[in-house]
């Protein structure tokens, strides 16, 4: 199976340095691209199929064509990198960006090209220390190639790159938050429409996009869009970086074809539980996605099919719950992240969280009220999407809501109990 | 917004070479209060203001955004800082141990500072190492698939 | 007009609003915080929340925000979806998580906009069970205070603060629930309206800390409309008042004027009301020459008796006091008598300004206007602190122009965030020429910083680009002449182009340089529009009513002999060099003065007669616009305190010139007015006249909720007192009368059912941030000459050149301190600077004086001894001192002086 993504990462995830990238064919893509008119890359994204691998699964194709292109477009127009992955639960730019910061690189650079931007940000998570380094380095190497800078590769191209690093809040991963942050402004989320593809940075039209998105694009550019179709097992294209963390055997991330089903992930890649552990439920995507539970095993892991299933892809990393943790205690753990990364911009989001945290640990605490539970599901249908002003808060519901529908009793429990079963 | 900015001349420097990257010098304004940081540890008003005067920023304009981030720190850290990883994957494995551990170890809270300014330990949000949780974070290295004896053996090794 | 469903109803509403602003317009209540009605959406507070239906199938529809949501033709909402209600009682149980149950001890109460969205919304029961948030609160100055706990995190304050007025002391800070909205540190806010911090803030965080000191609750005061006194702007306001003081000040809405703000000038200069330097008994002075209190009658027999005996009496006006009280000494005295209290500069200055509004072929502006200017060029104005909220109309021109460039972008005008992050911080043109750097240099194309005559030169060569029919100005340097270049093609391409002059540089050719401006503009584009910024709040009525300078009064004393001196609301001294005060008042053989408070003229006259202030006076005013504008008594005057015209038409009937007051009402006074000077008729017009009723009765001061009216005085009497007479209106002092709303010129207070917050005055406007209904209120007395021949002014004056060992001494102005009122409130004279001279840095390495070292200046006839400012922006061979600071005895004509060093 192809592996567009990782074919060059090591085991231990010490990347190629550019002289090694350029012979494993490296910034091949880059050459064949600037061939290419930049609508022709657009087309192909779009007929590629693929959904953003952000978490929220625009089509990238869509999005890019809605750049305003040619002289009249107003300049300069900025392409964002969104590598602030800090969805809990979360690992998968990581290996990319430390796995092979070339790749990244040029996948940044071809994308502009596609949009024609000037500048391109690389905006990475604060914590990413070691790929902040890759990533200067593969930087300053791609401009002494010639990929970057002045005139590309001879071709009337020009770009600068920079890498910009957060200074820490989740709200910098949300695309209208980065933008502000990339202004050195608080990274509140921003009024939609205007699109950032019309008003980005500093008012000016700029594409974002996640790091494993743009990295499916050299693969797209050198082999056609059919062949990127091909690769999935569903009429999304493309691979996958699929992770399980939790109390799994084998804890891992892998490159699958895209709609690979949760069950196969779990057991084949992951090994099933760890010994003394029994399943109880999954979040398939990220923090902010809803729990799945043993019957979902056969979904596919695809935009489409998680929808249906009530949950989301999101990130498409796993998180693993087991039987010997709580629930409820989980979900506290998680809405203490979300209210605390609530950004304090719109009501519900900025007080509803800390108020869901609070039940949530009274009730943990054995110190809830059957009336919280009431209380929480409204929250389910208050803070959805459209509700509130960004998409954290209806993020932040998605795992109570699934924690409500399929661990209630552990709740009603903790209630009756006055205390957390799972402690002794 | 008036007078001099007291910034060193490593620190404008720095703070230039961010500068070229933007169109605007707010937007270099985070980066430029972690360089600032990484020379002073944390940020005092008066640093807050020297960044400002530098950035042609008002002082609330900067301390609007200094007071946001998690990582710029407007009080004072000990010598090295602990970041333990909270979030999902790590609670799961193993985190409130951890924590248990480390607190009593260093006889202080999360969000605290030992007495000998040697550690703060503070709560981070997923270091985005789920694999090999738990984790943590001190300064710049991360420390994977931990345990509280581990986490012993590692603090040993900061002075 | 696009057509809306709401419950399935259709209604019309006008292009491009959102549901929000449409749905208030028609009269629905729709609950809301983070939206303002001049400051548009943000889409926040998610508390408009409304159910939005696909079509007419659509039974399921989705919560939107109202205030996000363009209101275009077939839109179909609900507001009363059980959902839509359901997600706006939660989002004020939200609110309440946090905000303190403190409504009894909390200033804001009972006009508090979030109690009101409480109450609409139906939460009444708290289900959370956790601890309330705290924060620990900032001192932020005189004016304002700080309870940051009852945040509830609208984003209004900073949204004001910073993307309104400019500010930038001040800011959102922290993250999550925790975000907090103040400064860096303690400290005294650095905008001037900061006060509107008070009437933005849905709740109690921000309020009148003046207020506090002697506090009413609003239903508790007693209130009236009014017209702010402290500069020539005319902004409508609502003081209020119990127990016979003056409590506070706020905006009265006027979409012409002010629209939804105050400077904090005009809000917290009132105290002067209450001032212990108030006249509110007569005075006489004895032989002895010292001052003994007289009762009213003899005060009238006495001065009366004199006025008979003198061969000649002489007025002097006062362009603070009413038209009516002007207009009454002017009938007392004989216009041949009749004198401007205001200096011969000043007088010149002002008639040359209402000459080009009279005979020019450009309408004034009204600060609307201004506010929707797209090029504007400001010609030696120190407009945000001569006429402050102009500045607040100017900084919002600065976006027009970059608004409308990015119309591709199809972004709605109330999508105010939105229109924010595309123009970035773009401004449209602006340019000033003044005498030395100003707030608004910051927000400025190019702020240019020379020379009155420099000023006027290169607006000269401004108006020669865009009509070659206007001279030409010989000799100019070829930077000066870029920037006239660069000005001209700015304001030649702008389609509602704006030039602002005034008096305040003190020099006519400025004046006129701005007029040529203009009239070569509005031949291109009859949208063109001057603003001419006066000194005083009647400037322009006495103006018009003419007469002649204070210092020619001297002359006319000297020349007659035996005078009697009437001086009308006026302190002489901060008119007149102290020499020529001196001389005047010497000179006469008896000096009346009528006016509110003790100052120098009043301490050297023989008579002195308590004049009401604004509030306790009805009257009118003549705005720089050239709008006449009512204000009525909120108080009933105490003691012997009258109207100046009172008291006037009293000594008509003393004096034995006629045989009683002539004008028992202010009605009748208004009426003589107009009869003698037919150019003030529409001043009748201004507001209705005291006969005036709605369904038969009058409109109450006093809220129908006013308590304590009868226990006010129970220790004395319990029958309730009989309510003072107003016979100058037709509003009453008392609780009884008409509840629902009156024409516009005489809202007392905005309330309506269910809103007893400001934003009230959404049900007073035909269209929510429109007009009031009916109209705003104001005449109009200054329209152009419909077919005035335009004539350019043709004396160009030479170009400034520096005199060895001389300056040229130019007036300066600070919002506090250079108004004579306004520094009697604490908290205004606490802000005020001490007194200084700021001279270029060049100049001062000159003179060898350092920041702060002495210097020894000549004004008038005073020595000055004046600390140095060094300031590069004053020009070279230029001096700038402060007008109106106590110590400063100058009458603001630029004019050459040695300094001294001390
Ligand atoms: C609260 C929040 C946090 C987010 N964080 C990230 C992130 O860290 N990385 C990322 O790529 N997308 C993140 N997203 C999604 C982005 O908003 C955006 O959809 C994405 O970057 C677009 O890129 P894509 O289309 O390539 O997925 C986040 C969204 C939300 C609402
Ligand atoms: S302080 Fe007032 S205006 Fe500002 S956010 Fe809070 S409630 Fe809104
Ligand atoms: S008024 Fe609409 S969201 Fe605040």
């Amino acid at each position: 199976m192809e592996k567009p993504l990782t074919q060059n990462i090591r085991p231990d995830r010490e990347p190629l340095d550019i002289r090694e990238y350029e012979q494993a064919g490296g910034y091949q893509a880059l050459r064949q691209a600037l061939q290419m008119s930049p609508l022709k890359i657009q087309e192909m994204v779009t007929d590629a199929y693929i959904r953003g691998r952000g978490g929220a699964g625009f089509p990238t194709g869509k999005k890019w064509s809605a750049v305003p292109m040619g002289d009249k477009a107003r300049r300069p127009k900025f392409f964002a990198i969104n590598a602030d992955e800090m969805e809990p639960g979360t690992f998968k730019d990581r290996l990319l960006m430390e796995g092979d910061p070339n790749l990244v690189v040029e996948s940044a650079i071809i994308a502009s090209y596609a949009i024609e931007a000037d500048v391109a940000y690389i905006f990475l998570r604060w914590a990413y220390k070691l790929a902040a380094q890759r990533l200067t380095k593969a930087i300053a190497q791609a401009y002494e190639k010639g990929y970057l800078g002045w005139n590309i590769l001879g071709s009337s191209y020009s770009l600068e790159m920079y890498l910009h690093t957060s200074a820490g809040r989740y709200m910098c991963g949300e695309e209208n938050g980065l933008l502000n942050a990339m202004e050195g402004k608080r990274p509140i989320p921003r009024t939609r429409p205007p699109h950032a593809v019309m008003v980005g940075i500093w008012g000016k039209p700029t594409a974002v996009n996640n790091v494993e998105t743009i990295a499916c694009v050299p693969y797209i550019v050198s082999h056609g869009s059919a062949a990127f179709k091909a690769l999935s097992h569903t009429e999304e294209g493309g691979t996958k970086l699929y992770g399980v963390s939790g109390r799994v055997k084998r804890p891992g991330i892998w490159e699958l074809p895209l709609g690979t089903t949760l069950g196969e992930i779990f057991h084949d890649y992951a090994g099933g539980m760890r010994d003394g552990y029994q399943f109880r439920g999954l979040l398939p995507g990220g923090a902010s996605t809803s729990f799945l539970v043993e019957k979902h095993f056969d979904a596919r892991m695809d935009f489409g099919s998680m929808d249906k299933t009530g949950s989301r892809l999101g990130t498409g990393t796993i998180i693993v719950l087991d039987d010997k943790t709580c629930p409820v205690g989980m979900v506290l753990n998680l809405e203490q992240f979300f209210a605390r990364e609530s950004c304090g911009w719109c009501t519900p989001c900025r007080e509803g969280l800390p108020w869901l945290r609070d039940m949530l640990d009274a009730i943990e605490r054995g110190a809830g009220i059957l009336e919280d539970l009431e209380i929480l599901q409204e929250h389910t249908w208050l803070l959805q999407l459209g509700h509130t002003f960004c998409a954290l808060a209806p993020g932040a519901v998605m795992p109570l809501d699934g924690a409500l529908k399929y661990f209630r009793e552990d709740f009603e429990n903790h209630i009756r109990q006055h205390r957390c079963p799972y402690r002794h | 917004m008036s007078g001099a900015s007291m910034l060193t001349d490593e620190e404008k420097r720095e703070i230039d070479e961010e500068l070229a990257k933007y169109r605007t010098k707010r937007a270099a304004g985070p980066e430029a209060l972690k360089i600032v940081q990484k020379y002073r540890g944390w940020i005092s008003d008066e640093s807050l203001r020297d960044v400002a005067r530098y950035l042609e920023l008002s002082d609330e304009e900067l301390d609007s955004v200094a007071t946001c981030y998690n990582f710029i720190f407007r009080r004072p850290v000990g010598r090295h800082l602990i970041l333990l990883c909270d979030s999902v994957t790590c609670w799961v494995v193993g985190y409130e141990d951890l924590r248990a551990r480390i607190e009593q170890r260093l006889g202080i809270q999360m969000g605290q500072t030992t007495p000998d300014g040697r550690f703060t330990l503070l709560p981070a949000a997923c270091l985005g190492a789920c694999d090999r949780a738990p984790v943590m974070m001190i300064d710049e290295q991360l420390y994977v698939e931990l345990s509280p004896a581990k986490v012993d053996e590692i603090l040993d090794t900061y002075r | 007009m696009p057509t809306i469903y709401v419950e399935g109803q259709p209604y019309e509403v006008s292009p491009g609003l959102n549901l929000l602003h449409a749905c208030l317009s028609l009269g629905f209540n729709i609950p809301y915080f983070c939206w303002h009605p001049a400051m548009h959406s943000v889409g926040a507070c998610r508390q408009c929340a409304v159910k939005l239906f696909k079509d007419e199938n659509d039974t399921k529809g989705k919560i939107v925000m109202s205030c996000m949501t363009l209101a275009r033709d077939g839109t179909r909402i609900s507001i009363a979806d059980p959902q839509a209600v359901w997600f706006r009682k939660v989002a004020i149980e939200w609110l309440m998580l946090n905000h303190p149950h403190d409504c009894p001890v909390c200033d804001e109460g009972g006009e508090c906009h979030l109690q009101d969205m409480t109450e609409m919304c139906g939460h009444v029961y708290r289900r959370t069970r956790f601890k309330k948030r705290t924060y620990r609160n900032q001192y932020l100055g005189p004016f304002l205070t700080h309870e940051m706990n009852r945040c509830i995190q609208c984003y209004r304050c900073v949204r004001f603060y910073r993307g309104y007025a400019g500010g930038r002391d001040f800011h959102t800070l922290a993250w999550h629930n925790s975000v907090y909205f103040g400064r860096h540190q303690d400290g005294v806010l650095q905008s001037k309206f900061s006060g509107n911090l008070v009437e933005v803030c849905p709740t109690g965080v921000f309020d009148d800390k003046t207020l506090a000191r002697h506090y009413v609750r609003k239903w508790d005061l007693q209130t009236a409309p009014s017209i702010c006194v402290h500069c020539a702007l005319g902004c409508n306001t609502i003081p209020g008042a119990r127990y016979g003081t003056l409590r506070r000040i706020r905006n009265r809405y006027n979409g012409d004027v002010n629209s939804y703000w105050l400077c904090d000038r005009g809000r917290y200069g009132y105290e002067f009301v209450n001032s212990p330097q108030r006249i509110r008994r007569p005075l006489l002075r004895n032989g002895d020459g010292r001052p003994t209190l007289a009762a009213k009658e003899t005060a009238l027999t006495q001065i009366g008796g004199v006025l008979r005996e003198s061969r000649h009496v002489i007025g002097i006006g006062s362009a603070r006091a009413s038209l009516e009280s002007n207009f009454a000494l002017r009938c007392l005295v004989g216009p041949e008598n009749f004198y401007l209290g205001t200096c011969r500069a000043e007088v010149q200055l002002l008639s040359a300004a209402i000459d080009v509004l009279r005979n020019g072929p450009v309408p004034s502006a009204s600060l609307h206007e201004a506010a929707w200017a797209d090029a504007v060029f400001v010609l030696g104005e120190d407009v945000p602190n001569v006429a402050p909220v102009l500045e607040l109309a100017l900084r919002q021109s600065t976006l027009r122009k970059p608004s409308d460039t990015i119309q591709d972008l199809h972004i709605e005008p109330w999508n105010d965030a939105a229109l924010r992050e595309a123009i970035q911080t773009e401004k449209g043109p602006l340019f000033l020429a003044t005498t030395y750097s100003t707030d608004l240099d910051a927000s400025a194309t190019q702020a240019y910083h020379a020379a009155p005559q420099d000023i006027a030169r290169l607006g000269f060569a401004v108006a020669n680009l865009l009509d070659a029919n206007a001279p030409s100005v010989p000799g100019l340097l070829a930077p000066i002449a870029a920037l006239a270049r660069q000005i001209a093609g700015q304001l030649a391409e702008a389609r509602r182009p704006l030039v602002v002059a005034g008096v305040h540089c003190g020099m006519g050719a400025v004046l006129q340089a701005a007029a040529n401006v203009a009239y070569a503009l509005q031949r291109k584009n009859e949208n063109t529009r001057i603003c001419l910024a006066a000194p005083w709040c009647n400037s322009l009525g006495l103006g018009m009513m003419g007469g002649k300078c204070v210092d020619s009064a001297i002359d006319a004393l000297r020349a007659r002999g035996s005078t009697t001196l009437v001086v009308l609301e006026s302190d002489l001294y901060r008119h007149l060099d102290v020499a020529e005060a001196n001389n005047l008042l010497n000179t006469a053989n008896h000096v009346v003065v009528l006016d509110s408070l003790r100052h120098k003229t009043t301490d050297k006259a023989d008579f002195v007669l308590p004049a009401g202030t604004f509030a306790e006076s009805t009257g009118t005013f003549v705005n720089n616009e050239g709008r006449a504008q009512r204000f009525f008594a909120v108080l009933p005057p105490a003691g012997e305190v009258q109207e100046s015209w009172r008291w006037i038409g009293e000594l008509l009937a003393a004096s034995g010139q006629r045989s009683s007051a002539p004008w028992q009402t202010f009605d009748e006074i208004v009426e003589d007015l107009v009869r003698a000077m037919p150019a003030f008729a529409p001043v009748a017009r201004a507001a209705p006249s005291a006969d005036f009723r709605m369904a038969g009765q009058r409109i109450p001061r006093q809220s129908h909720r006013y308590s304590g009216r009868t226990a006010i005085h129970a220790a004395v009497n319990v029958h309730e007192p009989q309510p003072p007479a107003d016979p100058d209106s037709p509003l009453a002092f008392s609780m009884e009368g008409y509840l629902n709303q009156p024409p516009s010129s005489l809202i007392p207070r905005f309330w309506a059912p269910q809103w007893n917050s400001v934003q009230a005055v959404n049900k007073f406007q035909e269209e929510v941030a429109g007009v009031l209904r009916g109209g705003n209120p104001g005449k109009r007395l200054i329209e152009p000459q419909a077919d005035g021949q335009v004539e350019y002014f043709t004396e160009i004056p030479e170009a400034f050149e520096r005199r060895e060992g001389y300056l040229l001494v130019v007036p300066g102005y600070h919002v506090f301190g250079s108004e004579e009122l306004s520094i009697l409130s604490s908290g205004v004279a606490e802000l005020a600077p001490m007194p200084y001279i700021a001279v270029n840095p060049e100049d001062a390495g000159k003179l060898i004086v350092r920041e702060n070292g002495l210097v020894d200046v000549a004004l008038s006839t005073t020595s000055h001894y004046l600390p140095v400012r060094i300031a590069p922006a004053v020009p070279p061979g230029l001096a700038v001192v402060p007008m109106g600071l106590p110590g400063i005895q100058w009458n603001g004509q630029p004019v050459w002086k040695k300094l001294l060093r001390t």
